[in-house]
């Protein structure tokens, strides 16, 4: 049972990642790699904060500062020096790296027994299932104010500079600063995760975002297919689906894990699920085609 | 007013693939006009029109729109005088969001796009009273993503949607040149009704030559980025369809 609620709380930490990459990648159309580098940006503030016994209210909004100064920097270079956002999304990704790596001090930070987000309120007894439901209750906030963003004149504009660059630009949106903006946003939700995760874990690791944009991009690929094939237009239900995507994410590996496959083997089967559920759909388009 | 002054538009500039796409254009089109542009295959007119819009900057010379100065103002910031319908009905809207949606943008042009929700039901009312004048039956499908629309029925919203906010100069980059000749009908007669009921300064680039004879008030044929010919409304009345053929080589 702890196995299941483990995968499922896991699942609700890397909902911020999921979100991140659904606004970066289906609103904007962007594909954002910074995510590796901002999820361990907001998972190493987190520790390096922590171990300086700073409080949760100074600890999230510097996380969410720092991931969306990270985003904001991948938009700049795209939108101002015209490079490839996936070239740009890769430059600050990399010096991420070192930024991160000098920030923690060492390549990994222990948090031991220092209070969390997950210690300060005690709803019941169990660890785990206090961390749920503090997680659910995170996890609500969070999609409550993406989802009214995306509801608003803003948001509209957001999601339109993704779909008619052409038609917005001609409607009085300067899409350059959209895309920094919705960069900042997506990145900043990632730090997010990392902040969760690094607390759940109980430590921060230099290593913790390598590959980690996978499991937003397979979180959100579930999440298209659910959508396509349930023709969703409410922006509630996409966003509520996107976690589901994440969680289901979650427990596809955790089965993986479950029937004996090795554990230095998981980011193989991330890839080869990924690919499987990108590539599923199109295959079975071409041979009804 | 719009007026353009000596206006050069050079792509790829000192390059072997170097375009002299406008050579020296002067122009002034007045309040309430219609303009119409033709010419063939690389003309210059569509450069000219995206001259106008702010889609393209000029090498040299100047644009004013109303006495204002735009010439290196970009798209976003010119959208406060002017509305634009594309040739391609998906660059005029966004296939993704609601016909709704689109209208909130298409109201909200000229002011910021804040953090407040203004698709309410006063603004529905509103936009489901202006697309029912379309007669096209679209009034009770204001949820229904813009993609889902006709082609024909998208050019005709994007019509209306240059209206809802304060609108002085009306761009059509070929409205109709992907439409069938009834919707392009519905579209031309639309957008005819729609500049002379707000009294707008309009531009019409087209390759019809029926709408060519039958819209506008004034006529310009272009041909190797300069203007050849220029007639104004009663020159233009004097003109047979078929004289306007040769207009188009």
């Amino acid at each position: 049972m702890d196995f299941y609620l483990g995968t499922l709380i896991q699942g609700l930490c890397f909902s911020g990642i999921a979100l991140g990459i659904y606004i970066s990648m289906k609103i904007f159309n962007i594909p954002d790699i910074t995510t590796d580098g901002s999820y361990t940006l907001g998972g190493g503030f987190t520790g390096v904060l922590l171990l300086h016994n700073q409080p949760s209210y100074i600890i999230l909004p510097a996380v969410i500062i720092a991931g969306a100064i990270a985003g904001a920097l991948t938009g700049i270079i795209h939108t101002k020096l015209k490079i490839n956002a996936l070239l740009a999304g890769i430059l600050v990704m990399t010096a991420l790296y070192s930024v991160n790596l000098t920030l923690m001090g060492r390549s990994n930070l222990p948090l031991n027994a220092l209070p969390t987000i997950f210690s300060l309120v005690n709803i019941v007894s169990n660890y785990n299932q206090n961390t749920l439901f503090i997680l659910l209750f995170f996890v609500i906030i969070i999609t409550l104010l993406i989802g009214y963003l995306l509801k608003t004149d803003f948001g509209i504009a957001m999601r339109a500079t993704g779909n008619s660059e052409t038609m917005i630009r001609a409607l009085g949106v300067n899409t350059d600063r959209m895309k920094i903006t919705g960069l900042a946003i997506a990145n900043a939700l990632t730090a997010v995760s990392g902040y969760l995760m690094t607390q759940y874990q109980g430590f921060a690791d230099i290593s913790m975002g390598i590959g980690i944009v996978i499991i937003g991009l397979g979180s959100v690929i579930i999440a298209e297919a659910f959508i396509n094939w349930f023709k969703v237009t409410s922006i509630w239900i996409s966003l509520l689906l996107v976690i589901s995507g994440a969680i289901i994410f979650q427990f596809v590996l955790a089965f993986t894990l479950s029937i004996g496959i090795d554990a230095t083997l998981l980011k193989l089967v991330t890839a080869v699920f990924v690919l499987l559920i990108v590539s599923l759909p199109r295959l079975s388009f071409n041979r009804s085609a | 007013m719009i007026e353009i002054n000596q206006i050069h538009k050079i792509f790829n500039k000192g390059k072997a693939n170097q375009v002299d796409a406008i050579n020296g254009i002067d122009l002034k089109i007045n309040l309430g006009e219609f303009l119409i542009i033709v010419g063939s295959n690389g003309s210059g007119k569509t450069t000219l029109l995206n001259l106008f819009a702010g889609s393209v900057l000029p090498t040299s010379g100047t644009i004013n729109i109303n006495g204002n100065d735009v010439t290196n103002l970009p798209d976003y910031k010119r959208s406060q005088w002017i509305a634009r319908v594309f040739q391609n009905p998906v660059s005029g809207t966004a296939s993704d969001l609601s016909i709704i949606d689109n209208f909130r943008l298409a109201a909200i042009r000229t002011k910021s796009k804040g953090l407040s929700i203004g698709v309410d039901d006063v603004f529905k009312k509103l936009v489901k009273e202006k697309i029912a004048t379309l007669g096209m039956g679209l009034e009770n499908k204001t949820d229904q993503p813009m993609g889902t629309l006709s082609g024909g029925q998208r050019q005709a919203l994007t019509l209306l949607m240059s209206i809802m906010d304060s609108c002085k100069v009306l761009l059509l980059d070929e409205p109709t040149a992907a439409l069938d000749p009834r919707s392009a009908e519905v579209v031309m007669k639309t957008a005819d009704k729609l500049i002379k009921d707000f009294n707008l300064t309009a531009i019409l680039i087209t390759h019809n030559l029926k709408d060519a004879y039958n819209y506008g008030s004034r006529i310009i044929q272009m041909r190797e980025g300069i203007i050849l010919k220029d007639l104004n409304t009663e020159e233009k009345a004097e003109l047979k369809q078929n004289d306007l053929f040769d207009w188009f080589g």
